[in-house]
């Protein structure tokens, strides 16, 4: 065997090395989860909220958690559909293809999902003491909606980018404003694609701490109010981990078993949508 | 009826376009508002010695970052020392040399684990990573280590920007028209010589932007290295010290924060000098990888 094809083998075989070490850490992790988590899990777990302190008290589960963050990722994902729908519309119906505002905004968006999730949570911050708000379910709410803005909205413009121009015009010759053009034809034909937008942001935000540490602040009562602190799950894990106590600390694996189950509920179901909407794409 | 129709489209259209410049200009609101909470700090103290300060003493009103700048640069630049070469083989591999359905199988596969949060990461770098540094990688080289160091923190890092190095470099593999691999495979060249001397070549400024993506992610990334990296508000010396970088110390001060005199300003200045740095890269790889795809184009 000639030298090249030695050195052909050698990096091929680096490559496919490379590849599985990548690919078994995630296995790894997955393992790990779940190993730590389904002892841990158990029906009081996910129906009770922790009784004597969620740092020290041994008895309870997590649902402040549960639900603290559904409620939480909930709002914020309604919050940025409501921008994001609009400006993904905006973009595609009224700006012209080569329009300043369009490529300046969706450079911004491509900028802003790089931004670190602590910065959200700070600014979340200083908006919060700028309105005179404490740690609450809303101010949580405002810091990851902003934070899933841009994920969204990537999304979704990617998606209602590939609506073929001929729905356009056939709205347009039906005598459709660009209004009834933009939600009532485009938005329902990109619709699968811009549930899938929404369920990648509603993961995101559901499983991110840094920006709700600031801003959400952390209970062991379910919040009633926009008012009130709120718990999440990624922060039940942050601080349940972090205490001397077993019993407490199976209170965070469970929480990241159920927080990883969501994740790949939601992974899969998107997977699916993508797929059912490709389908139909006129190419 | 008519007229009211138009007119709800040329309402509806100021509002929306209201909107997307509103969105646009986030980033900059964003600035301006933790600029603003962090003058405080910077009307009594100059911008650089509070950069290049070691002496971090919230209590008697000294704050230097730079503890916690060389610990962020520290965490990084390992990461991407153990993340690069992983990636970039796996790339080329899943562009160049794996079969379609091999890459319809691991495409969600590492999607799945750019979903994973970061504190999930953060517990299985406590559960695995420490562990095995301290009883494993520290002993065999003869040094004491906590475990919590330098090098979990990399590790975890390195395997959280695995998803988009890959993701953005497979892309730029894939752009390289085909014409011009075969134009070395014409004349004889090795898969891998084409890919070394052609592809990569080709591919050089998008691969970078896709690493320097990679870098910013991890420069940002808070919750995983503040659960593994130790925390030592000491410029680490060594991948088995500890360190403190700037999002763990912004993420762990949150409760005495408002207690303390300038300490919440401190804070926020730390979150400004992470956003404008991270915007610095990431505005850097995107004006790169537009440019590309206009070449492409």
């Amino acid at each position: 065997m000639s030298r090249r094809n030695i050195e052909e083998n050698v990096f091929k075989g680096l490559m496919v090395v490379s590849t599985l070490i990548i690919l078994s850490t995630l296995v790894l992790i997955l393992a790990t989860v779940t190993v730590k988590g389904l002892p841990a899990l158990n029906l009081a777990m996910i129906t009770q909220t922790p009784k004597g302190g969620y740092y020290l008290g041994k008895e309870g589960g997590v649902l402040n958690a549960i639900v603290g963050s559904l409620y939480l990722a909930g709002g914020a994902t309604l919050l940025a559909i409501s921008i994001s729908l609009v400006v993904v519309l905006y973009l595609n119906v009224y700006a012209k293809k080569d329009s300043h505002l369009a490529a300046f905004t969706r450079f911004s968006f491509d900028v802003l999902w790089g931004i670190p999730s602590i910065v959200y949570g700070a600014f979340g911050f200083t908006i919060m003491i700028f309105f005179g708000l404490r740690t609450s379910l809303l101010a949580g709410i405002i810091a990851v909606s902003l934070l899933i803005l841009p994920i969204m909205s990537r999304a979704m413009d990617e998606v209602i980018r590939m609506v073929p121009e001929e729905l356009f015009d056939a709205s347009y010759a039906l005598g459709a404003t660009r209004l009834e053009t933009a939600f009532k034809v485009i938005a329902r034909q990109a619709l699968p694609g811009i549930l899938t937008a929404v369920l990648v942001a509603f993961g995101r935000g559901i499983g991110d701490a840094a920006s709700v540490i600031f801003t959400a602040g952390f209970t062991d009562s379910i919040p009633y109010s926009l008012f009130r602190p709120a718990a999440t799950l990624p922060l039940a894990i942050f601080f349940q981990l972090g205490t001397p106590i077993p019993e407490v600390q199976d209170r965070a694996y469970a929480s990241a078993l159920i927080l990883t189950v969501i994740i790949l509920i939601i992974s899969v179901v998107s997977r699916i949508l993508t797929k059912k909407f490709t389908k139909h794409i006129v190419k | 009826m008519q007229s009211r129709r138009l007119l709800k489209d040329r309402i509806a259209s100021k509002l929306m376009m209201l909107l997307t410049i509103f969105s646009g200009l986030i980033v900059f609101v964003m600035a301006f508002g933790l600029y603003q909470r962090s003058r405080p700090i910077l009307a009594i103290k100059p911008l650089a010695e509070l950069l290049f300060s070691t002496s971090w003493h919230p209590l008697r009103g000294e704050f230097g970052f730079f503890p916690f700048i060389m610990g962020s640069l520290w965490v990084t630049g390992v990461a991407l020392a153990i993340a690069v070469p992983l990636c970039l083989l796996t790339a080329i591999y899943l562009s160049q040399y794996a079969h379609r359905r091999v890459r319809e199988w691991t495409n969600p596969l590492i999607d799945l684990l750019a979903g994973i949060p970061s504190v999930v990461y953060g517990m299985w770098g406590i559960l695995i990573i420490v562990p095995l540094i301290k009883n494993d990688i520290a002993p065999f080289f003869g040094i004491f280590s906590t475990g919590y160091s330098v090098i979990a923190g990399s590790i975890v890092l390195a395997i959280m920007i695995f998803p988009i190095i890959i993701h953005v470099s497979v892309e730029v593999f894939r752009s390289v028209p085909y014409e011009v691999s075969e134009a070395s495979l014409a004349l004889g060249a090795t898969k891998w010589q084409t890919v070394k001397h052609v592809v990569i070549r080709k591919a050089m400024p998008g691969v970078i932007a896709a690493i320097v993506l990679g870098l910013s992610r991890a420069f940002g990334e808070t919750m995983a290295v503040l659960m593994v990296a130790g925390n030592v508000a000491e410029a680490p010396s060594s991948v088995f010290d500890p360190a403190y970088p700037l999002p763990a110390l912004i993420a762990n001060n949150y409760g005495e924060m408002l207690s303390v005199p300038l300490y919440d300003s401190a804070l926020l200045l730390a979150s400004l000098v992470l956003l404008l740095v991270v915007l610095f890269f990431n505005i850097i790889s995107r004006v790169i990888l537009i440019r590309v795809e206009r070449s492409i184009q």
